[in-house]
This record gives structure tokens, C-alpha cells and sequence, in this order.
């Protein structure tokens, strides 16, 4: 327990903050949230500006292209990128958060070289395809199958909620090698492959979600010839490379958000004071709350990343911790904002409420608060496995 | 409010953890925390030689300088002993002795005297106080407005009406304000820090029973069998027990940030959110235990009963969430 901010990491926020100051004017206006084709150049022309600063892939191994960076200059990048309201990874979220690290971490050094690059500059943007119809929060159940062919995989099934999809070059896919049958655990008859998403046979479709706006899609799979070189890690070893990808998004994905929790809370605060809300006790006090929850999510994300730092390795468990308190408290902080607005809290077309509507997605998206507190009694507190 | 924090314990506050920890399961077992809540006489006196045992192995004077016969450490070392003296519900007036000692109070630092503790606020005209273990207590740290003093417990006793506890090992005195006359103002100034101190210190005892309580209700829903499996194996009794690490370690992250920070909203918010880990986990521990949690004979009701009273203590969750609202608006107010 120590205050432990070397003349470096300063030295790095001083340098980071000066370039922020410079680039941020010259960015072009937000794209329309429904303009997807608008939105990636958008995304990957920021990519584009952090890669040529030397800012891409802070923390991402020098053997992957990255900067070696410690989890706590990561956690300044991401701490004041945010503050200085620089973009959010947006299109890019997979490529940097879920299938880089997992390339980065598993492939060999020729799949390393062919797509982390294109990730770092922006100039390919990932989806994922884990989820299916019938395999969500039982992930392991999934049924796209892949039969071997030569060299190559032929690929059926289908996937849902995947974000992106319409815009994306690659997806990390998950596929069935080995059929489910008794004698195998099912976990182990996955394999995750690098799906091009113009190959024949990949039909996307938009999902509209309630908040009105297609964030996802569903991806149907035909026949699709994927080549064997294209799979990360063994063969039916696919659930092990996976796990390591849902550590990072369980680890440090969310800061930037936990920042803005803090921020959003101030300006709740101002609009509550500039309305008369203020006056209401019962609200303030609410608000008060907010602020000890939004403090306690950053010492927690803080605190994962010195663990990270202590270990060497990714995120563990306390990643879980911190998922099931953030799911809860940004909902929590959009049920008080719509209190705060009072009538307005119907009009869709206020930032606030487009983000409570989104915020309802909290809970169930990357694993459910109702699995993350199975994982939170079997794995931490060491209950007995339940059914 | 930028810097970074290492949340890891050094070796050194590793052992003084396990050293407090340790001290405390051989002089205060299940069996003496028994004895005093099931003793003839509720409240039956503090035990004098554990609180001089308390002071030799440092307690009170841990951050007192070394020049001044002190152990020279700092909040974040405090916060550690008193989450495990909460862990372990020792009783007595353990952040108000080591406050007054601070204020070097005769015979605070080597644990020769119980210093109790009465906040008169700010406020002119107050509402009645609750003053712990008032009759054990040699002397009192009388925090009113800006100033704080040390005065002997004598000088209470007259305006001092003992009521029935709720906790069984934490006598109270109801006290009414005017009836205490202000001496000179001494310590002006210090009454700010020490509130906020004690607040911290209070907020990392109730983390101690937190997560004592979290660990209460794992161990039973292992061994208790329903239905033919641990109750444990059920997600109803799963998720309880999930939600209750979560308080506790949500708690805890700000409780240790506060420690090393020292900042009053970094404090406001550890008080707020360990008083409700605290007392909540109290409740579902209860609950995991079902009928056997309702009995005097189970520890739960201790937990409970002493989280309610320390919530009450210092800052309440009122004052610390109006606090916390003040400071979204650095520019108004």
C-alpha cells in the first residue's frame, strides 16, 4: 500500500497530456452513429494518429509490436485519454482488446506478423463471433462446426451479438471440431480461427436492439472455406486460447468508462443544481452514493492493475469483482440521471437517455451478473459447484 | 487524485497484520468474546490487562513517533490493525484511545488508561449523544466545533444515563450536550483531523467485520447439508455469498485508497461504503444461517449489532453522502 508514481509514469502523463492538447483540435467532427462505414474511418483514423505517436499497443509485448509498457502507464493512457475526451477504441475494440492480445499471446511469430500490424495502424478492424442462438452463457456449447478439408476448414453454423460485423475484415471466430458427445468435456472440442469476413459464404444480418440502433449482427455461416493456418493455437484448444482473451476484457476494458462514470456524475450534479433538483435531499444523497460507488470501481481497477503488475500476468479474478459492481453502478447512474431530468428522460434524444437505454445491456453482456457471481462463489469463495 | 496507487501490502504491513492477527486469536479467542456477552452483567468491564497488552504491542501509540515512544507508522498501518480488530469484535473504545494518545493524553499510548470519545458537532444545540463504555473509561476526548480535549470521565458522569445496549459488548451512555460545559479551548483546529480519522479507523473495523462475516457464511453453507448437498451448492446461497465478497472487497479498495490518501472524500466514501458492507453482510450471514442465526449463541448478532453501532459513529451515511454530492460541485457551495 503506497503512493508508487515513478518520475517516469509522471514524466509519460506530462508528454501523453502535451500530445492530447495538440492532436485532439485537429480531429474531425463525430460521424452519425448509424453511418457504420463513416464511424470505422473514424475510429481507425484515431488508431492511425496513435500509431504514428507511438501510441498503439502501449502495453502489448515488443515481440507483438508493441511498447512493453507497465499496466500503470497503461492505466495513465487510458485514465487521461478519457479525461481529455479523446475517442473511445470504438470499431477497433476487438482487434486491440479481444483478438490482438489473444494473436499476441498464442500465435506463432508468422500469424503475429500478419495481423497485429494491421491492427496497431487501423487498418483492419475485428469482430468476434462467440455467441450463438443456442450457446451464450453456456459458451461451450457452441455448434458451428468446421470439418477439415485439405487445408482448410470448411466452416457452418451461426453466431450472434456481434458488434461490428458489418464493418469488419476479420472475425475471431469460435468453432466445434469435435462433435459434442459423452466422453469429451464439450469445452475441449473447440478451436478458434481467423474468419475473413468477405469469404464465400458469410452472410451478415443487423440486429436492432432497444435502444433502437443495429450495435450488432447476426453472422450465418455457409460452407465457408477458412485455411488451416488461420487457427490460433491447437486444434479442440480453442476454449484455453478464449479464456486468455475474456481475462484482458475483464481486466482493464472498462477504465475509460469508469473515468466517465466520474464525469457524468459531475455534470448530473450541475444540471441537478441548474434545475432545482438539487434542493431534494433524497437526490443528492443518491448522487452522493454514485460517488463513493464511481471511487470504489477506479481503486478497484487500480487495484487489479497492481495486481497485474505484481504477477507479471493478466488480470485474475478480481476482474469479476469489478465487472459485477460496474454493470450495477452504470445502470444505477442512468436511473439517477433520468431523475435528474425529469420529463426528459423520454427523449430518446438525449445523450443521457441513449446511454441509460444502453446501460441496460450491462448485466447481461461478457458474461451475466448472475454467471459472474457463479464464478465470483465457485472460484474465489471456494463453494461447492452448484446446478 | 492523478497518482497511482499500490494497492500491495509490503512486507512489513504484511507481518504487522498477521503479527495483530495472530495477538488477538491467542488474547482474545471465541471463548473471551463468549464470556463477555454471556457473563451475568452485559458489558461487564473491559479487561484491563488485554487493553495494557494492546498498548505494549503498540496499539495505541503506532502512530506516535518513534522520538516520542511511538511505533512511527502511519494511517495506512492503523487502518490494517483496527480491520483486524474488527475482524475479531474486540471490544472497548480502541480509535478514541489511540486519537487521544495522538493528542499525547496521559497513559493513552501504553494502554494504562481507556479514553472514550463524545463529538458534539458543530452545531450550537445538539441532540443527545451515545458515549461507549463511559463507566470503564478513565478519561473522555471531547470533540466540540473546532477544538478537541481530553477530560476525566468524571466530568461526564453526572449528565450520563446508561441505557440498555443493543450490542452486549459495547456499553452506552445517553449524554446530553448542554449539560457538558466547553473548558478552554484546547487542540483548536485538530477536531477536523481527528473526525476524519476516526471515521477512517471506524470504516476499517467495519471492513474487518465484512469480510469476517463473508468467510461466517462460506464455512456454513459448506458444512451444513439440505436436500442432500451443501446449502453452498445452491445459487440462491451462492449468489448471496458473492454479492457479500463484493461489498467487502468494494470496501476495501476504498478504505486502503483513503489510508494512503487521507483526503476527507476519499473517507467519506470508505465510512459509506464499509458501514453498508458491514452491515449488510451481517444481515446475509444471518440469513445463510437460517434458524441458527436468529440465536444468541451464534456470533452473527454480534457482528450485526456492532456494525450498527459503528455506522452511527463519526459520520453516518447521511452526512458522508451529502459530503460527497458537496464535492461534485468544487465551484458552488
Amino acid at each position: 500500500m503506497d503512493l508508487a508514481c515513478t518520475e517516469d509514469e509522471e514524466d509519460f502523463r506530462r508528454r501523453l497530456r502535451a500530445w492530447l492538447a495538440n492532436v485532439l483540435p485537429t480531429l474531425p467532427d463525430r460521424p452519425d452513429p448509424a453511418d457504420w462505414p463513416a464511424r470505422r474511418a473514424y475510429d481507425c483514423g484515431w488508431q492511425r494518429m496513435l500509431y504514428d505517436a507511438g501510441y498503439a499497443g502501449l502495453h502489448w509485448p515488443e515481440n507483438a509490436g508493441g511498447r512493453g509498457a507497465t499496466p500503470t502507464q497503461h492505466l495513465i493512457f487510458l485514465e487521461e485519454t478519457e479525461r481529455a475526451g479523446a475517442p473511445y477504441v470504438g470499431a477497433n475494440f476487438v482487434g486491440l482488446l479481444h483478438a490482438g492480445p489473444t494473436i499476441a499471446a498464442e500465435g506463432t511469430p508468422a500469424q503475429r506478423a500478419r495481423w497485429l500490424p494491421p491492427i496497431l495502424r487501423g487498418d483492419q478492424v475485428w469482430c468476434q463471433g462467440f455467441s450463438e442462438p443456442d450457446a451464450g452463457s453456456d459458451l461451450a456449447s457452441l455448434r458451428t462446426r468446421a470439418v477439415r478439408d485439405g487445408d482448410s476448414y470448411l466452416v457452418s453454423g451461426s453466431k450472434i451479438w456481434t458488434s461490428h460485423a458489418e464493418i469488419a475484415d476479420w472475425c475471431e471466430l469460435l468453432v466445434r471440431t469435435t462433435p459434442i458427445n459423452p466422453d469429451t468435456p464439450k469445452h475441449r472440442g473447440i478451436t478458434w480461427l481467423a474468419l475473413p469476413m468477405d469469404a464465400p459464404g458469410v452472410t451478415v444480418r443487423p440486429l436492432r436492439t432497444l435502444a433502437g440502433t443495429a450495435e450488432f449482427a447476426e453472422v450465418f455461416l455457409d460452407e465457408v472455406r477458412v485455411p488451416v493456418d488461420h487457427r490460433i493455437g491447437a486444434e479442440n484448444d480453442g476454449w484455453r486460447v478464449t479464456m486468455v482473451t475474456l481475462s484482458f476484457e475483464r481486466g482493464t476494458a472498462f477504465v475509460g468508462e469508469v473515468v466517465a462514470c466520474r464525469r457524468v456524475l459531475e455534470a448530473l450534479a450541475r444540471t441537478a443544481k441548474a434545475n432545482g433538483r438539487w434542493d431534494d435531499p433524497v437526490l443528492r444523497r443518491r448522487l452522493g452514493r454514485l460517488a463513493a460507488d464511481c471511487a470504489a470501481l477506479w481503486r478497484l481497477t487500480q487495484w487489479n492493475v497492481s495486481e497485474a503488475q505484481r504477477t507479471g500476468g493478466v488480470p485474475g479474478v478480481g476482474g469479476s469483482v469489478f465487472k459485477l459492481r460496474f454493470s450495477e453502478v452504470r445502470q444505477e447512474l442512468y436511473e439517477a440521471a433520468a431523475e435528474v431530468l425529469g420529463p426528459d428522460a423520454l427523449d430518446a434524444g438525449h445523450e443521457w437517455v441513449a446511454d441509460r437505454l444502453s446501460s441496460l445491456s450491462y448485466t447481461i453482456a461478457a458474461g451475466t451478473s448472475q454467471i459472474q457471481r457463479n464464478i465470483v462463489a465457485e472460484r474465489i469463495l471456494g463453494l461447492p459447484k452448484g446446478r | 487524485m492523478t497518482r497511482a496507487v499500490d494497492f500491495q501490502l509490503t512486507d512489513d504491513q504484511r507481518a504487522l497484520r498477521d503479527g495483530t492477527r495472530e495477538l488477538l486469536e491467542r488474547r482474545f479467542p471465541r471463548a473471551r468474546l463468549r464470556t463477555v456477552v454471556d457473563g451475568p452483567g452485559v458489558g461487564a468491564g473491559l479487561d484491563r490487562a488485554l487493553w495494557r497488552e494492546l498498548g505494549t504491542a503498540g496499539f495505541f501509540a503506532l502512530r506516535l513517533p518513534e522520538a516520542a515512544g511511538g511505533v512511527g507508522l502511519g494511517l495506512p498501518e492503523a487502518v490494517l490493525v483496527m480491520e483486524e480488530a474488527g475482524r475479531a469484535l474486540l471490544p472497548g473504545p480502541l480509535v478514541a484511545t489511540q486519537l487521544a494518545a495522538g493528542l499525547g493524553a496521559a497513559h493513552a499510548a501504553d494502554g494504562s488508561a481507556v479514553i472514550t470519545a463524545l463529538d458534539l458537532g458543530t452545531d450550537e444545540a445538539g441532540a443527545d449523544r451515545l458515549v461507549e463504555h463511559l463507566a470503564e473509561a478513565d478519561a473522555v476526548l471531547v470533540l466540540n466545533g473546532e477544538g478537541a480535549e481530553v477530560r476525566p470521565a468524571a466530568a461526564l458522569a453526572d449528565s450520563a444515563r446508561r441505557i440498555r445496549s443493543v450490542d452486549p459488548a459495547t456499553p452506552l451512555h445517553r449524554v446530553h450536550p448542554p449539560a457538558v460545559t466547553p473548558g478552554a479551548a484546547r487542540n483548536t483546529g485538530a477536531a477536523a483531523r481527528l473526525r476524519r480519522e476516526a471515521a477512517l479507523l471506524t470504516a476499517a473495523q467495519q471492513l474487518g467485520s465484512a469480510s469476517r462475516t463473508v468467510r461466517m457464511a462460506v464455512d456454513h453453507a459448506t458444512a451444513r447439508s439440505q436436500f442432500g448437498r451443501p446449502i453452498g451448492a445452491f445459487q440462491a446461497v451462492q449468489h448471496l455469498c458473492a454479492r457479500m465478497l463484493v461489498r467487502a472487497e468494494s470496501a476495501r479498495s476504498v478504505v486502503y485508497a483513503a489510508a494512503v490518501t487521507g483526503e476527507a472524500g476519499d473517507i467519506a466514501a470508505a465510512k459509506l461504503l464499509a458501514d453498508e458492507a458491514a452491515v449488510r453482510n451481517a444481515r446475509d450471514c444471518l440469513q445463510v444461517h437460517g434458524g441458527m442465526g436468529f440465536t444468541w449463541e451464534a456470533d452473527v448478532h454480534l457482528h450485526l449489532k456492532r456494525a450498527w453501532g459503528r455506522a452511527g459513529q463519526w459520520q453516518t451515511a447521511a452526512a458522508a453522502e451529502e459530503e460527497l454530492a458537496a464535492g461534485l460541485l468544487p465551484d458552488s457551495c
